[in-house]
């Protein structure tokens, strides 16, 4: 197989990804655009630890999840938080440090 | 006839079918559900295609014989951080039905931003990893076992056979080798991560 193909549909979920972030208003829709992000990254990284015959990708791709899992737990925790003092977990209205 | 491998076009060396299909059929599996990920009315069914991506993530990653990031992925993404994401879709009300407020007006920006990225992401990598090939064989070599007294010669005699293993114990090598100390650190980080979520989102 080539390494091509996998590096191209990384950079396609990566693009879906970022476009959720900005066009997404909902908190837990953008976490879970970010969580598109993460998975990019991570096909990357074991696609280029089978390349070189090297553990070192497939260990960081470990790391990643691990830091992707406490990344959702404390985001939902703050978009409920934030529910419970605004009632929405629209971000767009989320304006109290405009100046 | 279909043969297991075939010449690829312009090159002599010969490239797995039935690899490249089934790369072929699940990528476009993930990219379909990425989209009904970002662009779905409803935020479960947002949270249900992200199983899809996950899964297809996980089925690249034994393709690609890396077994443990495969199992991993399924428990960690598929079985914990879904569930999550179900539970904060419960606990804010979201409205359950189609919600036509999820997605910005102006999203044909972000729309134009993505776009421009993966042009850009697309043409380098072409551009740099040509026909970069992966290795038929993906297994990796691990270390030879032996003891401590062995002699020039009998490490000689281990260096030349190849001692191919699973990438499973590969990993375990490493991880409590070489990447002791950052795996010590993710397990400090994990712990602070939850006490955190609980201290956030607990009632005063």
């Amino acid at each position: 197989m080539l390494l091509n193909q996998f590096l191209l549909l990384s950079a396609v979920l990566f693009s879906i990804g970022v476009y959720g972030v900005i066009a997404r208003r909902n908190g837990v829709a953008i976490l879970m655009s970010i969580e598109l992000i993460l998975n990019a990254v991570n096909i990357n990284l074991v696609a280029f630890a089978a390349w070189r015959t090297d553990i070192a990708g497939q260990v960081f791709a470990l790391f990643v999840i691990a830091v992707a899992a406490a990344e959702v737990g404390v985001g939902l925790a703050i978009v409920l938080a934030i529910y419970r003092n605004r009632r929405s977990v629209d971000l767009d209205e989320l304006d109290l440090m405009k100046g | 006839m279909l043969a297991s491998t075939m010449p690829l076009p312009g090159t002599d060396d010969p490239i797995n079918v039935a690899q490249t299909i089934g790369f072929g059929v699940i990528a476009v599996v993930m990219v379909v559900s990425a989209l009904r990920v970002v662009t779905t009315k409803n935020v479960v069914h947002a949270a249900m295609w992200l199983v899809l991506v996950l899964a297809g993530a996980a089925a690249q990653y034994v393709l690609l014989a890396a077994e443990f990031v495969a199992v991993t992925q399924v428990m960690v993404y598929i079985g914990a951080v879904v569930v999550l994401f179900l539970f904060g879709v419960m606990l804010t009300r979201a409205r359950l039905g189609s919600d036509a407020e999820l997605t910005r007006k102006n999203w044909y920006g972000a729309a134009f931003v993505g776009l421009i990225l993966v042009g850009l992401l697309g043409f380098s990598l072409v551009d740099t990893f040509q026909d970069a090939k992966l290795p038929e064989d993906r297994q990796v070599s691990l270390a030879p076992d032996l003891p401590a007294d062995a002699t020039d010669a009998e490490v000689e005699a281990a260096l030349e056979e190849p001692n191919v293993g699973s990438n499973t114990a590969a990993i375990s090598d490493s991880l409590f080798t070489q990447y002791l100390v950052p795996l010590e650190v993710v397990a400090v980080l994990l712990t602070a991560a939850l006490v955190g979520a609980i201290v956030i989102a607990r009632r005063d």
